[in-house]
């Protein structure tokens, strides 16, 4: 029996985050930014029926970039694990953290045990009762969360589009303002985004009790042209 | 709470019922002994130019005594049809819960929701489901209505305990009232009814059941109790106020009085 070469914890660990990274950035990207009336979701996504976006429960929103059939696994796991939530307790007792920490352990899990780690970065959006109770949780493909308060940026490019998002946001922005300024951020000073490029849903107080909507095609024409 | 995942051979799909069997949370369908439990009375739909209209009175008992006066037996599924019980109140809202859930399930599951038809069928097979505790008395027999996106039409589905599952076309009543509320609905049933009319058709249709049958209510204007009516079109389930219904039962009550 040959004798595996010793390869460093630090590197089996760096080759790992690097390889995901790699796939993540290959992927476009996501912003979600909060306005007025709650959360908004925009995806550089040319295809109408693959979602990046999608409904959790009630009040949450889950949002995936990276490798498709991983973070859709991911998805579905989430609405059955906040369906038997509701089921078993109340529909209020099914928040956002609890299932961002849910999916932190499993990609965490992933990262260390599998062969090779998911290539996917998730967000996980709550709209509050009020606008101070908002959150917003990015996972990382190694199960790292960040807490956001005011937008955040998944996928390739993050960084970059992070400071332009940086340079335009304001709070309480009218739905419209937020979606432009978000494909603002995704497409760059050096081409435009049309409304067919992107996909757009919303977490909206004002929506009753499922607070999540998707916003067509034409909608978004017309937020993008105000 | 962990998530559930599943290997591909185990996964459950967008069934909910399903999920819940593997997750060990499936509701027990089994009752023994004789149990006396409140039961819920009539309710009625029908067709009209844009949808249909459900109506269920508010009342159940517990063999002759009034164990609810609130009691809402037509529900809203989903944003494009409704449910209406009668029967053993507390399975038919044990069923109605999960069925619910489950078109919710499905919708978020798939991306997008489940034909009118295809709701028809699931709710055959949980009505299926029940029959060993309709066995035991604790018969559910629901009415499923809806606006089909498809077809663009409002659709009627009625069922019997054994899960059978029946289409009508105009109109279909159901409960201990059902023969009293069918025939005032049957006389006046027409084709392409304007909203109105087939709200007060509906209405006019449990009074007579509340007047002849005792376990069905009517309208209670002490305590300000009126039947769940609701209208489902292509604009989605919409309940009527209970101002609006004041106007119709009040048009009813003047018409009776002054025969």
């Amino acid at each position: 029996m040959s004798q595996p070469f010793y390869v460093s914890p630090e590197q089996v660990m760096k080759d790992r985050a690097d390889y995901a990274r790699k796939g993540i950035a290959r992927g476009r990207a996501l912003v979600a930014v909060r306005f007025d009336d709650g959360i908004a979701l925009v995806a550089e996504n040319p295809s109408s029926t693959l979602r990046k976006i999608s409904e959790i429960y009630d009040r949450i929103a889950f949002a995936g970039v990276g490798k498709y059939n991983e973070f859709d696994q991911l998805r579905v796991a989430g609405v059955r694990a906040a369906d038997l939530k509701g089921f078993q307790y109340s529909r209020d007792d099914v928040d956002a953290r609890s299932l961002a920490n849910n999916y932190a352990q499993i990609l965490g899990q992933i990262f260390t045990h599998e062969m090779k780690p998911m290539e996917v970065e998730i967000l996980v959006a709550e709209v509050g009762v009020t606008p101070d109770t908002d959150q917003l949780f990015h996972v990382l493909y190694d199960g790292t969360v960040f807490d956001e308060r005011r937008y955040t940026v998944l996928g390739g490019d993050a960084e970059a589009i992070g400071a332009r998002m940086k340079e335009t946001f304001a709070d309480d922005q009218q739905l419209g303002a937020a979606v432009k300024e978000a494909t603002k951020a995704l497409s760059g000073p050096d081409r435009t985004l049309a409304a067919g490029d992107l996909e757009v849903a919303v977490l909206s107080r004002s929506n009753g009790r499922r607070c999540f909507r998707r916003l067509g095609d034409d909608a978004v024409a017309e937020a993008l042209a105000d | 709470m962990s998530m559930p995942m599943f290997s591909p051979g185990a996964d459950p799909g967008s069934s909910f019922p399903e999920l819940l069997k593997r997750v060990g949370l499936a509701p027990a369908a089994d009752f023994h002994g004789d149990l006396s439990v409140p039961h819920a009375t009539t309710c009625v739909a029908l067709r009209f130019a844009d949808g249909v209209v459900m109506a269920g009175d508010r009342r159940a008992t517990s063999g002759n005594l009034i164990s609810h006066r609130g009691m809402e037996k037509v529900v809203q599924a989903d944003q494009h049809s409704g449910v209406a019980i009668a029967g053993a109140a507390g399975p038919a809202m044990e069923m109605i819960k999960l069925f619910q859930l489950q078109l919710e399930h499905y919708e978020k599951v798939e991306g997008s929701s489940l034909s009118l038809e295809g709701k028809a069928n699931q709710l055959s097979m949980m009505v299926r489901g029940n029959l060993p505790a309709a066995m035991q008395g604790m018969v559910v027999v629901p009415i499923f209505a809806g606006y089909d996106l498809l077809r663009a039409n409002g659709r009627l589905f009625t069922y019997d305990v054994t899960g059978g599952r029946y289409e009508e076309h105009d109109y279909v009543a159901t409960g201990s009232g059902m023969l009293h509320a069918g025939t005032v609905i049957k006389i006046g049933w027409r084709d392409g009814l304007d909203r109105a009319a087939a709200v007060a058709l509906a209405c006019r249709g449990l009074w007579e059941a509340a007047d002849a049958d005792s376990a069905t209510g009517g309208p209670d204007a002490l305590r300000g109790i009126y039947p769940v009516v609701a209208t489902i079109t292509a604009g989605g389930w919409q309940r009527l106020d209970d101002n609006e219904l004041v106007d119709v039962f009040e048009s009813i009550a003047s018409e009776v009085r002054s025969r």
